[in-house]
């Protein structure tokens, strides 16, 4: 076992094994039955391996995968919840290019280290952001014309 | 000879346009530490949906080839691998760098690389045709099996864990059943409506392959890429071929090596590149000069690494089999302009593949050329902070996942499926597998339904999937290549227990 607590294995695996077991219950429950002998075939496999792999967590035996420490957590979490909330609700709510520009300046205040305290700082992202603005509207608007979300500012 | 017909049209101006941009732009990415090349080339399928499919396949296979080749500068000026297919580099690359010989080792890099590669090229020009022939003898049983071996393959061979490797395979083969039944029209497993038009290939690679890559920069706080950039001295490039050529061991193993590891399915650059170093190692008189800066080293590793990527295309282009993460992803890019890999491809659409292979055969001279021009500069793309490198992958993915059908539904496949990825992965579990069972899965599902449907006409389902030479073959390789697995885990176990008992 590493040395992360086995507790990340059991939790990651165990889901795994829920899911693994859900597939194989629809899919030997739900009709039409010959729509659904493929996906019998794999999710009978996909249940077995999973529940080998969470039994083997349970046991304390999984060799693989150094989990996720509580540095890198605290690391991930900001960008995490920046990221989600720009691919589940801003992209759409706020339109591309609006979400874009905000997601991308906050994602660099958060992770630039440059320091804070200082104007050229400050000055650089919005340059930044600026640019790589730039740069997607003119590939994907003007080169490939993909049409957006209306835009909440238009 | 027939490639030699199609040679003309590499050199069209929008062809020869974008196999110098697609190899331009490969090399800056693929010095990029962080960037590997099947994100790269995920990140570029959207921009070929406005292109012709003999277009989009120059600009992905140009990208293919130069980040692979691109990922030794950062290798030897940073000692980060740009891709894991470099990891090689470092060992030598990086201490001749150190002592002041970073332009020669990054001369006979890009050097060596051309030449495993055009070498490679040729192996994919000479065998493919071949291979196709003989793969029209394949009925659906046999098809069904190729697609199993293709996820069981990269599922043993590419994971850290058996089990976990074999578990991604069915997880992707699962996700790829979800959406409506092609025979009977029924609802499969949709949990929501973004999935009820079953699951896109395209933004899920993109998911995949870019969003745990962001995640992984994020993780890392707020900081720079630690490693001090080596300035780059002036070395005759004259100087460099000449040291290449004199150095024909290691050259010629990396090329074999490279060439051989390139046609197994799953196998990878990362260990072509491990295993010619090794071998370069053992064979040479000067074995203990390996390590200190030698330039065989760097020869071998890099001749192997790129030797590798014209025969991973070979099952891809013959049986739909991808030979790599990246070929699984060209594979996507494939099916996206509605061509089908598989023995009729060179029939049906030889002015698709053929410019295709020789781009890739043009594409080696140029990324050598250009290599050797822009090399030194490249590597001060590590200097881009990582906040700005996971914000523009994050907005690219975001803009191309929903490029791919105009929906809202494709992003957020490709944000959850990217943000589950990232976690699996902490837990041992690997995205090629994965990618492949999604890719796979429909033609496994299509030709075992077929299967069933003659055997219930003919001899009965068991004896039509277990009758035959060819299925039997496979069936044992599918098996063998577990075994295998399961075997080197368990001496790798043992080697670990005795390590930490001496420890």
């Amino acid at each position: 076992m590493t040395d992360l607590p086995r507790t990340q294995h059991i939790i990651t695996s165990g889901a795994i094994a829920a899911v693994g077991i859900t597939v194989a219950y629809i899919s030997y429950t739900q009709e039409p039955a010959a729509a659904f002998v493929f996906p019998r075939l794999i999710a009978t496999v996909f249940a077995l391996l999973a529940i080998w792999t969470f039994v083997k967590a349970l046991l304390g035996r999984t060799k693989v995968g150094q989990g996720v420490n509580g540095q890198d957590m605290r690391n991930l979490l900001p960008g995490l919840v920046v990221t989600l909330i720009y691919a589940f609700w801003a992209a759409k709510e706020l339109g591309f290019y609006t979400a874009t520009t905000i997601t991308f300046f906050i994602l660099l205040t958060l992770y630039d280290p440059a320091p804070h305290t200082e104007a050229k700082t400050w000055i650089k992202r919005v340059l930044i952001t600026a640019g790589f603005m730039a740069v997607m509207y003119g590939l994907f608007a003007m080169l490939l014309n993909v049409y957006t979300p209306r835009e909440i500012f238009s | 000879m027939e490639f030699l017909y199609y040679m003309g049209d590499v050199f069209t101006p929008i062809n020869f346009g974008l196999l110098l941009l697609g190899t331009i732009g490969g090399l800056i990415l693929g010095a990029t530490p962080g960037l590997s090349p099947t994100m790269t080339v995920a990140l570029m399928i959207p921009f070929t949906f406005k292109l012709e499919p003999q277009q989009g396949l120059i600009l992905l296979g140009a990208a293919y080839t130069s980040t692979v080749a691109g990922g030794a500068v950062s290798a030897i000026l940073l000692k980060i691998p740009g891709a894991p297919a470099n990891i090689a580099t470092t060992l030598d690359g990086h201490t001749m760098a150190q002592k002041g010989e970073g332009a020669k080792a990054l001369q006979i890099s890009f050097i060596a690389s051309a030449i495993g590669g055009l070498f490679g090229v040729f192996l994919l020009i000479f065998l493919t045709p071949v291979l196709a022939t003989w793969a029209l003898a394949f009925g659906p049983s046999e098809l069904f099996w190729l697609a199993i071996l293709g996820v069981t393959v990269i599922g043993t061979l590419d994971s850290s864990s058996v089990v976990k490797g074999l578990l991604s395979g069915c997880i992707g083969l699962w996700l790829a059943t979800i959406g409506f039944d092609d025979i009977m029209g029924a609802q499969r497993f949709i949990f929501h409506s973004s999935v009820s038009g079953g699951i896109n290939v395209i933004p899920a690679l993109i998911g995949l392959f870019a969003i745990p890559q962001v995640i992984a920069m994020f993780a890392k706080g707020r900081s720079n890429v630690d490693a001090e950039i080596i300035v780059v001295q002036r070395h005759p490039i004259g100087a460099a071929f000449r040291e290449v050529f004199s150095r024909k061991r290691a050259l010629a193993i990396g090329t074999a090596v490279g060439s051989i590891i390139g046609l197994i399915p799953g196998v990878g650059g990362q260990i072509a590149g491990l295993v010619a170093y090794d071998q370069s190692k053992k064979m040479s008189p000067e074995s203990a000069k390996f390590g200190t800066g030698h330039p065989e080293g760097v020869i071998a590793a890099e001749s192997a690494n790129n030797a590798m990527v014209g025969p991973s295309l070979v099952p891809l282009l013959t049986l739909s089999i991808p030979g790599s993460p990246t070929a699984a992803v060209l594979l996507g890019g494939l099916l996206i302009h509605g061509i089908f890999p598989g023995p009729a491809l060179f029939t049906q659409y030889p002015e698709v593949v053929w410019p295709f292979i020789n781009s890739m055969l043009v594409g080696q001279i140029l990324m050598c050329v250009f290599g050797l021009l822009i090399a030194g500069w490249a590597a001060n793309v590590a200097r881009v902070p990582r906040a700005v490198m996971a914000a523009v992958v994050l907005g690219l993915a975001v803009f191309g996942s929903y490029s791919v059908g105009h929906s809202m539904g494709d992003v957020y496949v490709m944000a959850a499926l990217g943000l589950a990825m990232y976690f699996l992965e902490r837990f041992g579990f690997s995205a090629a597998p994965l990618v492949l069972g999604l890719i796979l899965g429909p033609i496994a599902e299509a030709n075992f339904m077929q299967g069933a449907m003659i055997a219930n006409a003919t001899i009965g389902q068991m004896a039509y999937f277990f009758t035959g030479w060819l299925n039997w073959l496979l069936i044992l390789i599918v098996l063998a290549s577990i075994g295998y697995s399961i075997w080197m885990e368990l001496l790798q176990r043992r080697y670990t227990t005795k390590e930490d008992a001496q420890a």
